[in-house]
């Protein structure tokens, strides 16, 4: 007994000794990671199956939230659900491939250009939409004084001035430009950095192998060489648009958005977890939007995954 | 795809990847790229001109770009102003600075410490524990927005200083870009360290630190744009007006001023986005070839 104790202490010890430090070393990242990722995400999957109000204790209900939203949600069927696919598809592959572009166009320039370049076009990505918010609100002002209705009424190219913001027909539009505008973030900056990593000899080789353009050589050399880059800006793309949500409301400033034009999956949760208090429907809709970002990453993982 | 199409002199390969010095076959990619940042940087000059505009020319009809007689009056304006619950705007600024110094801290601490144990250390949980982070890269955090408001109000963080840092300390593109840096430097070094009789706690501070600072200067510029820019945690975990951050005091700016347009909030807002734009582009114009290098390590495999 007293045996079996010591050899039982003993053997933590070891344990200590031999990993102890590593967790040590990890337990702060681990803990926020924990509190602020894991525990929300497993809440969001609990919560999506209950009736929560914030008031009451939840009640679990089953699948009833799900089935709610996919039979019954109108306007999650007629709006939320195609416009964020629109936003989606458009702003997430499209702000994709103009950073890939523009960071193999930055790569062809000496340094000092490059870096000035660099700066100009990433620093939209930096800015706070916050700040922004200002930009836009007086570029797209609805009266006269609005800069492109002023612009457009100058050349007579418009007869009266556009509610920009107000409009549904415009809203989505600006919201997508607004968006591929602040596009070139992390993701650009690792795929500029990838391709200036790749060995110059590769490309010699590829030239004695035949590539004969310069396109040839984008597809047979510049891409598969910075696979790895090229995933992680998928990622940080993909990411970056389902987190640029909020904007249809910053720009709009109403949620829902006139009718409900510039509706995207996140303000769907926001209007029904904080304006209407149906905590557990909002983290049913969160599940979905964790699923469709986990959907768009295992694309992006199958073009550039290493998968041999 | 003309544009891709280049004619090859026999004898030297030359494939134009960061090429040393001007060659007349990069003038079609200025003409491409001029044009083009031109335009992408047509709201950041108008922050600029905005922001020192007087009245009479914010109102102006028709809207002028360009300010004629730039004045720091928004600014003066900005700061003399009280927020209509009373406190300074300063007050605010001040908010701001101190939590990001403090997140932008604490930040490097925590992602370097268990960035380092991710890299260098051997335990049994040690590949499955980074596959975790891997994933959670595709983290987006406005998805669980509710869950969180749940947990930090559970925790005591409402109406904390803390509430501001500790969620933004979780950010596993920090790790994950520290933790591929530190992968670059030998092992043997450490062992060779080890073997002088250096224990963990020296190494990662003798040699990890020094050798990993473009590392950390990227994380420092990340958790910088996350806590600057952010205004969401002082609208949901903050009902103390003293606590909250600048970043939402502009959001109350613009919020009101679209529906009142008034010319002094016209021109307050305008200031504040100057106020808050400028932080962002000096750190980056400071440390952007630190970045450059941390983000060539940066391969998602």
């Amino acid at each position: 007994m007293v045996n079996n104790h010591i050899q039982r202490e003993s053997k933590f010890k070891l344990w200590l000794n031999k990993e102890g430090s590593a967790y040590g070393f990890l337990s702060g990242y681990a803990l926020m990671f924990i509190i602020f990722i894991v525990v929300p995400v497993l809440m969001a999957g609990l919560l999506s199956f209950t009736l929560f109000d914030t008031i009451q204790f939840p009640k679990f209900i089953g699948l009833k939230n799900y089935i709610t939203l996919l039979t019954q949600d109108d306007i999650f069927m007629k709006y939320v659900l195609p416009n964020t696919i629109e936003f989606a598809v458009i702003v997430g592959p499209g702000g994709y491939i103009l950073s890939f572009i523009l960071a193999w166009i930055l790569a062809q320039l000496p340094k000092l250009p490059r870096t000035i370049m660099a700066l100009i076009l990433y620093s939209p990505s930096m800015t706070s939409s916050i700040a922004m918010a200002v930009v836009w609100l007086t570029i797209f002002s609805g009266d006269q004084n609005g800069y492109l209705n002023s612009l457009l009424l100058n050349y007579n190219l418009i007869q009266a001035p556009i509610q920009w913001l107000q409009s549904p027909q415009y809203l989505m539009t600006i919201m997508i430009i607004v968006t591929l505008w602040s596009s070139m973030g992390v993701g650009f900056l690792a795929m500029l950095a990838g391709i200036l990593e790749i060995n110059p000899e590769m490309y010699e080789a590829g030239a004695l192998d035949g590539i004969s353009n310069r396109f040839q050589e984008i597809i047979y050399i510049t891409i598969p060489s910075m696979r790895p880059q090229m995933l992680f800006g998928a990622v940080m793309a993909i990411v970056a648009t389902f987190q640029a949500g909020a904007i249809g409301v910053t720009l709009s400033g109403a949620n829902p958005t006139p009718q409900y034009a510039g509706q995207l999956i996140v303000n769907h949760i926001e209007d029904y977890g904080f304006l209407r208090y149906e905590m557990g429907y909002a983290a049913a809709v969160s599940v979905v939007l964790l699923l469709m970002v986990l959907l768009f990453a295992r694309v992006a993982n199958s073009l550039f995954g290493s998968n041999e | 795809m003309s544009i891709f199409k280049r004619k090859r002199h026999t004898g030297i390969q030359y494939s134009g990847i960061n090429p040393k010095g001007y060659h007349p076959s990069q003038l079609k990619f200025y003409i491409i790229l001029l044009p083009l940042a031109a335009f992408m940087l047509l709201p950041m000059v108008f922050i600029f001109s905005h922001a020192f505009k007087p009245p009479d020319e914010l109102f102006a009809y028709p809207p002028r770009f360009f300010v004629i007689n730039p004045t720091f009056k928004n600014f003066t304006d900005l700061f003399s102003k009280m927020s209509s619950s009373g406190v300074p705007v300063s007050r605010y600024l001040f908010n701001s600075v101190v939590v990001t110094g403090v997140t932008i801290a604490a930040s490097i601490l925590v992602s370097s410490t268990a960035a380092y144990a991710l890299s260098k250390k051997r335990f049994k949980l040690k590949q499955a524990l980074f596959a975790i982070n891997t994933v959670a890269l595709m983290f987006v955090p406005i998805a669980v927005t509710i869950p969180r408001f749940l947990v930090i109000q559970r925790l005591g963080l409402m109406d904390t200083f803390w509430v501001h840092v500790l969620p933004a300390l979780a950010m596993p593109v920090g790790l994950f870009l520290i933790k591929q840096f530190i992968d670059g430097i030998p092992d043997e070094i450490i062992e060779a360290a080890r073997i002088d009789g250096a224990n963990d706690l020296s190494i990662y501070f003798q040699i990890i630190l020094p050798m990993i600072k473009p590392a950390l200067a990227t994380i420092a510029i990340l958790t910088f744009q996350a806590t600057w820019n952010n205004a969401e945690t002082s609208s949901l975990f903050i009902n103390d007006e003293s606590l909250k951050t600048f970043a939402f005091y502009l959001t109350t700016l613009t919020s009101t001023s679209a529906g009142a347009n008034t010319v002094a909030g016209q021109g307050m807002a305008a200031a504040a986005s100057l106020i808050m734009f400028l932080p962002n582009l000096i750190m980056f114009f400071f440390l952007q070839s630190q970045v450059m290098s941390t983000m060539a390590h940066s391969g998602l495999k």
